[in-house]
């Protein structure tokens, strides 16, 4: 069973509907640790070895956080920053992280539909999340497709329940060594349509 | 002239207050004001104070006795325990080498054996009441001089029992008289076997530890309940006074007897109540203590015998100070914490008074000779400020700043001076921090010992008064750029803040302070970077504590910042309407009262939820009512 390490970002958690009942959702599960940045680091002071440590003891890595201003929250941007040192996770010795699997786990205020080309916000959600694959890319990680739990905003509390669950799944199949084809045809994946058009 | 009771009321306090404010307007200490006006007053100048002067002086000793109360409440028995063999070593030298001393000094002049005795240990014993408060006045009591002085003033304290036990036996080799009219310092132990005294001592002691955990303790709490202030400064009162009396009858020094009821209550909750109560009494008792000896300094004997009186004077004094000097030496204090001890304990003390005057009844001592010997005493006693003066204006500094070390400072630390004063638990704090960034700060500390210490640590240390100008400007003040007041003694603080902002307005000031009193004063004061050292600790305190009930940590982070600021803008507020100062009867009161107001303004403030950054929930209601969508 592959390990899997949330590197989660939320800097008011107890305001998040959505997010609380994701991380709530998948606490606990075997091999499955989730890593709360704002409660271990309130002081943005990262402890970087034991950053690289957690990295280097488990295969698949989710970055999961709130999609503010299309992008990351700070502190994750400084974990970024701080963390994927040079030599060790990108330049000519930087091999710690090389064949981990990565993706983002994200949920945003606007629905599907405004993310795209014909939407107010014009881009969809997988090209305003390029910054953070070809970050993984540098890292000589697979890259997955993000899941996305959008227009939290509105969402009824039984969408949101299913999202959850999905959530779930997607955890126990990346578990489960899923290829990043079989993933791609995951219907959850597919159910957001705008991930594709790119 | 001397008449009522009122018009000698009048005249205590007039020439107290006159004398003392000059006093300390020439920068003297309040002991040398306080001896002024007792002169003044007395019967050789203006003659408003006859005969009763001794009296007065009797009454006074009374300060004396609430002194070392207060000086118990503030030693923990454990710290007492742990000072066993500096009391008794550092004690016994200096007791035992100054009789010897004087014995031989005395016999060589001529005097019987007995009186010869009487007068050493009369000699012996240095002023409580003098050394203490000129200690406290500067703060000096932590310091390695301050516990040394306090443990030999204690081993006399002790001594002087046996001492006074002793004079009757003196009197019985030569006239046995020892008659009714001292019935009253009579006492229930001289009329046992020894080694029934002995066993008087010890139960009285232990009455006194039993009284004060069994009794006092449950007392004041009933009386706390009550709510009744003054009834409080009536308790603390009877405790002094049944203390007093109790060692009294057993024939012990009551002023002993106040200590250990200190000691007692050292670590109860009424610590700080007690001494807020009694400070101001013991203050002006003292005070009058001093102005009583000024008063009993005998002129006419003076003039009469002038020469003798002065060689003696001298000869007393000089020998005083060698044993001082010597016992130091063998307690391998360093240099300067030597001299300070020599020349604070150099004067003959207030138990002179009293050993001079029971000899004198008992008739081993001539009317003459008792005189001389008081004159002697009270002089002395008048040199002692003068004398400490003279040794931290003239001596010290030269002993204290020669050692120094010059280290080439690089050039950020020579642009950018700053003078650290105070390097105790906090100050220690900042100075290693500055450190670890290659920013030497100059230190200012009044603790030789830690000077000498961090001097070897490479520190540019200078040791001393901070509030004096000379010592701020031989550590360079006016080429400083900021300066760091970290001694948590307000007095300390404010004078040195005040010194800076007139002299040196360029400086810029940081200063510590306790609590939010010392915080208002100082900022009415017009000082505006304050610190309150207990203000970040408690709420890093209160936010684990929420932390551990499940709230977020970064949101307690941004709270506790968020607290800070409102309650660095009320106390800005409520600085502007208290007018404290040392009103300390009605200092709890007032706390309390103002406790009441912030804790009003936070029930105002309500449940704070301070911003609605990254607040989905809210942004999630807003748009239900609204046609928009995001």
């Amino acid at each position: 069973m592959k390990k899997i390490l949330i590197i989660f970002s939320h800097p008011k958690l107890e305001k998040s509907r959505a997010n609380r009942s994701l991380i709530e959702h998948i606490r606990g599960k075997d091999q499955v640790t989730i890593h709360d940045l704002y409660e271990e680091y309130p002081d943005f002071h990262i402890d970087v070895p034991r950053e690289q440590q957690l990295l280097e003891q488990h295969d698949i890595i989710i970055w999961h956080h709130p999609f503010y201003w299309y992008s990351c929250p700070p502190l994750m941007k400084q974990w970024i920053d701080m963390v994927l040192e040079f030599n060790w996770a990108y330049g000519p010795k930087g091999k710690a992280l090389h064949n981990k699997i990565c993706l983002n786990a994200i949920t945003t205020g606007g629905s599907k539909e405004v993310y795209c080309s014909a939407g107010y916000n014009s881009f969809t959600v997988e090209q305003f999340l390029r910054p953070f694959e070809q970050t993984s890319n540098l890292c000589g990680m697979t890259y997955f497709p993000p899941f996305a739990v959008m227009g939290t905003h509105s969402i009824s509390d039984e969408v949101l329940h299913n999202y959850k669950i999905s959530y779930g799944k997607l955890i126990d199949l990346l578990q489960a060594d899923l290829s990043l084809q079989d993933f791609e045809k995951l219907s959850f994946i597919n159910d957001i349509p705008q991930l594709k058009t790119t | 002239m001397t008449g009522s009771l009122l018009f000698m009321a009048i005249v205590f306090l007039a020439g107290a207050i006159i004398c003392v404010s000059l006093a300390k307007r020439l920068g003297l200490s309040s002991v040398i004001g306080y001896l002024l006006a007792g002169i003044l007053i007395g019967p050789y100048v203006l003659g408003f104070i006859g005969e009763e002067g001794d009296d007065i002086l009797h009454f006074a000793e009374f300060g004396v006795v609430m002194m070392l109360f207060l000086i118990g409440l503030e030693i923990e028995p454990k710290n007492f325990w742990n000072m066993r063999k500096t009391i008794i070593g550092m004690g016994g030298i200096q007791v035992g080498g100054t009789m010897l001393l004087s014995f031989l000094l005395f016999s060589l002049l001529g005097f019987d054996w007995e009186v010869t005795l009487v007068i050493s240990m009369a000699i012996a014993l240095s002023s409580t009441a003098i050394a203490m408060q000129t200690i406290k006045e500067k703060g000096l009591m932590p310091t390695t001089f301050g516990t040394s002085a306090f443990s030999i003033l204690l081993f006399q304290d002790i001594i002087v029992i046996f001492m006074i036990g002793a004079m009757p036996l003196l009197a019985n080799t030569g006239n046995t008289t020892t008659t009714d009219e001292h019935s009253t310092t009579a006492n229930l132990i001289e009329s046992l076997p020894l080694g029934l005294q002995t066993l008087a001592i010890i139960s009285s002691v232990a009455v006194i530890i039993v009284l004060g955990r069994l009794i006092i303790v449950p007392m004041l709490r009933k009386v706390a309940k009550t709510g009744v202030r003054e009834l409080l400064i009536a308790a603390a009162f009877l405790i002094v006074f049944g203390i007093s009396f109790i060692m009294e009858l057993v024939g012990l020094s009551p002023a002993l007897g106040a200590f250990l009821g200190g000691v007692v209550l050292s670590n109860s909750e009424f610590k700080h109540e007690l001494e807020s109560t009694l400070e101001p009494f013991k203050n002006l008792l003292l005070g009058l203590f001093f102005m009583a000896v000024g008063a009993s300094i005998n002129f006419i004997v003076i003039a009469k015998s002038s020469l003798t009186i002065g060689g003696l004077l001298l000869a007393i004094i000089l020998l005083k100070a060698l044993v001082l000097y010597i016992t130091a030496q063998v307690f391998k204090l360093k240099l300067d914490q030597k001299l300070l001890l020599t020349f604070s304990l150099a004067q003959v003390g207030e138990f002179a008074f009293v050993l001079l005057s029971f000899a004198f009844s008992l008739h081993i001592l001539e009317q003459e000779q008792m005189d001389m010997m008081l004159v002697i005493t009270a002089l002395s006693m008048a040199l002692t400020p003068i004398i400490s003066m003279l040794n931290e204006r003239v001596i010290l500094p030269k002993v204290g700043t020669k050692q120094s070390i010059k280290r080439p400072m690089d050039h950020i630390a020579k642009s950018h001076k700053i003078i650290l004063v105070g390097f105790g638990h906090f100050g220690s704090t900042i100075g290693r921090f500055l450190r670890s960034h290659g920013i030497e700060a100059t230190i200012l500390d009044q603790d030789s010992n830690r000077v000498d210490f961090l001097r070897k640590m490479g520190f540019e240390v200078y040791y001393g008064d901070a509030t004096r100008l000379d010592l701020l400007e031989s550590a360079g003040i006016a080429d400083a750029k900021i300066i760091i007041v970290a001694t948590n003694k307000l007095n300390v603080s404010k004078a040195i803040s005040k010194i800076v902002k007139e002299k040196y307005p360029h400086v810029e000031m940081l200063i510590r302070t306790k609590n939010r009193d010392d915080a208002y004063e100082l900022l009415n004061l017009g000082h505006e970077n304050i610190y309150r050292e207990s203000l970040e600790t408690s709420l890093a305190m209160a936010s684990e504590v929420l932390h551990k009930i499940g709230f977020r940590k970064y949101t307690l982070k941004r709270q506790v910042k968020n607290f800070i600021k409102y309650d660095e803008t009320s106390l800005r507020r409520l600085a502007k309407t208290s007018k404290r100062g040392d009103d300390y009867i009605f200092k709890a009161r007032k706390e309390l009262q103002e406790q009441e107001e912030l804790l009003g303004a936070d029930f105002k403030r309500g449940i704070v939820d301070f911003d609605k950054h990254w607040d989905s929930e809210h942004i999630r209601k807003a748009l239900e009512n609204s046609t928009t969508k995001l």
